[in-house]
């Protein structure tokens, strides 16, 4: 059964500055969403209010009809799992360590290597590829290895639901498409639903499902990656004139920028 | 039995059917705290034994649990022991706090001495002795109320829809330095013999300490020291920074604040009884965690290493000096050279801090 996370009447702010007003959102589950929109669209915030990093000022997230808030933090933390915009470990902390610490919503003061962890621990190594670096302290690894160690210790939580904050921000082009390959898997192979946020359009239509496009709090449009990437919903977004054609590998939208110097 | 042994780093993870435990085993961890436990006890032992009046190691022993002739009872009883139990302790004490907002803050400069807590004992103690409060209050006392209001401050002030580590050592420093100033001022308006006093007393020194500082200390520790190890689990996650903590079900306000009670009430009766001894509560802590190969000050280690830096530094300081010396003065001499020598290891070993 995989849970359903939606919010209603969501108005999210730091402090006095409102950066979401009055926002509808249903989450599609078991499929992967991308969230998108220009820096500062509140596209992160909404990702923090749905991962109860932030509390709503009006409004609520609910998983599966229950208020995020009335779900004790322990619970809620088995079946939504999020991982923040680049988190950092203690220098010398290794792979198996973090991936283990993943764990913790299962675990009891008396019970902290369950069956179930070891396999969660296990499975999580080898489906992010990186059991062979289990000893290796987290902050000697590249970057995409790093992600990808993060990323594992959030599939060993074990949530059905999965929040992804820019997974592919700092990443080489290489490792960006690796990481995203690999969030792929997680959703074809084990029926995850997926909520991340990306900055890359053309990555946002080739793996998601569902995209969200934001603008200034509000959502502009939703749905199928070809219903929504379109070159007037880009010019309204993100500001900027392009054209959309086809990815010839993939056969989803393909955004050209065009900018001022070059126009067709 | 699933055990499974990975890197050694790591250690090996442990599961019994009966009782239904598991967790994770730190070879090495075990090791260095049974080392550092057994040094201590020798420690104690030899500052037991040494002194003016010498007595035989057998003979402290036995008079520690009450036999001997009455002479070397009350050499051993009131005056040697309570001096080593309450350097332990406060050791203890000091190391283990230093652990806890070291963790907390995830930053090794936030021991309790670098953001204002000991301090603030500073400041009220040497208030007392100016003012002459101390004739009514005794510095016990006065040493608590400081380190109480100068943490109920930093974490109000720090407060900002919840806190955060970085605000709280940027607070503490801030008010560290207003305590530091308000001490001064204290100091240079007392009469002589005043400043004198108050001087001795911020130095930190356990001389004359008897068991009526030992024993609220003990009784206070009995409470704090099993808190204290029980938030470390809670502390794993913590580690990994505010957002993943809460995303790995932490509760992460509640968490920091009890930390917070659990590490200001452990410096706030150490100091009261042992006075600031400088320097422990930041070392200790990171030379425990180099000794242990762990990424993290850990807690139960971090406390025993408190306590054989005090309790050494205490004997050295009445041993191999020409004139009895504070022991405030000869931890900050033999414990820098220690966490230098430490970290240079660490670095050439390109393992990092």
């Amino acid at each position: 059964m995989i849970p359903e996370l939606q919010a209603g009447g969501l108005q999210l702010a730091y402090d006095q500055r409102i950066v979401v007003d009055d926002l509808d959102v249903k989450v599609p589950p078991g499929r992967i969403t991308a969230i998108v929109g220009a820096n500062a669209c509140g596209k992160s915030t909404l990702l923090r209010a749905l991962a109860r990093l932030l509390s709503p000022r009006k409004g609520a997230v609910e998983l599966d009809g229950r208020a995020l808030h009335s779900i004790p933090t322990r619970e809620l933390a088995r079946r939504l799992g999020i991982l923040p915009q680049g988190p950092t470990a203690p220098e010398g902390l290794t792979v198996l360590d973090l991936v283990t610490r993943g764990r913790s919503p299962h675990q009891t003061w008396w019970r902290q290597w369950s069956k179930a962890d070891e396999m969660a621990v296990h499975d999580a190594l080898a489906a992010t590829g990186i059991a062979d670096l289990a000893g290796r302290a987290v902050d000697e690894l590249s970057g995409g290895q790093r992600q990808r160690a993060w990323i594992a210790m959030a599939v060993a939580q074990g949530t059905p639901v999965l929040l992804l904050d820019e997974p592919t921000t700092y990443l080489d082009l290489a490792h960006q498409i690796d990481v995203l390959d690999l969030i792929h898997d997680l959703n074809r192979n084990e029926g995850r639903t997926i909520v991340m946020v990306l900055h890359d359009l053309n990555q946002a239509c080739r793996y998601a499902d569902h995209v969200i496009a934001m603008k200034g709090g509000r959502i502009v449009a939703e749905g199928d990656p070809a219903d929504v990437i379109t070159a007037e919903n880009v010019a309204e977004v993100f500001d900027l004139r392009c054209q959309v054609t086809t990815d010839p590998v993939s056969g989803t939208p393909l955004v050209i920028p065009m900018g001022r110097h070059h126009t067709s | 039995m699933a055990t499974k042994t990975l890197s050694p780093k790591s250690g090996a993870h442990f599961r019994l059917a009966l009782p239904p435990l598991s967790g994770q085993l730190r070879p090495r961890l075990i090791t260095v705290c049974t080392a550092l436990a057994s040094a201590t006890f020798l420690a104690v032992a030899w500052a037991v034994s040494m002194g003016d009046f010498p007595i035989t190691f057998t003979e402290a022993l036995k008079a520690v649990v009450g036999i001997g002739d009455p002479g070397t009872l009350l050499i051993v009883q009131e005056l040697r022991l309570p001096r080593a139990v309450v350097g332990v302790l406060v050791g203890f004490a000091f190391g283990l706090s230093g652990a806890i907002f070291q963790t907390m803050t995830r930053n090794a400069l936030a021991s309790p001495d670098m953001i204002g807590f000991t301090q603030g004992a500073g400041t009220a103690v040497v208030a007392g002795i100016v003012f002459g409060w101390t004739s009514t209050v005794s510095t016990q006392v006065l040493g608590l109320l400081g380190t109480f209001v100068m943490a109920a401050l930093v974490y109000v002030l720090a407060w900002r829809r919840g806190t955060t580590g970085y605000r709280i050592i940027l607070v503490g420093i801030g008010l560290q330095w207003m305590a530091t100033s308000a001490t001064d001022y204290l100091v240079a308006r007392g009469m002589q013999f005043q400043a004198h006093a108050a001087l001795g007393w911020l130095t930190g020194n356990l001389n004359g300490r008897d068991w009526s500082q030992a024993l609220p200390l003990a009784l206070t520790m009995a409470v704090l020291v099993p808190a204290a190890l029980a938030l470390g689990r809670l502390t794993r996650t913590l580690q990994l920074g505010d957002d993943v903590a809460i995303g790995l079900g932490t509760r992460v306000q509640f968490v920091r604040l009890a930390l917070l009670v659990t590490g200001v009430g452990l410096v706030a009766f150490g100091t009261a009884a042992g006075g600031p001894i400088a320097f422990v509560a930041l070392a200790a802590p990171q030379i425990a965690q180099r000794l242990a190969g762990t990424a993290w000050p850990p807690p139960l280690a971090a406390g025993l290493t408190g306590a054989l830096f005090v309790v050494g530094s205490d004997l050295a300081a009445a041993r191999l000096f020409p004139m009895e010396l504070p022991v405030g003065i000869v931890t900050g001499v033999l414990g820098a050279p220690i966490l230098l020598w430490l970290l240079i290891r660490a670095n050439r070993a390109g393992s990092g801090g």
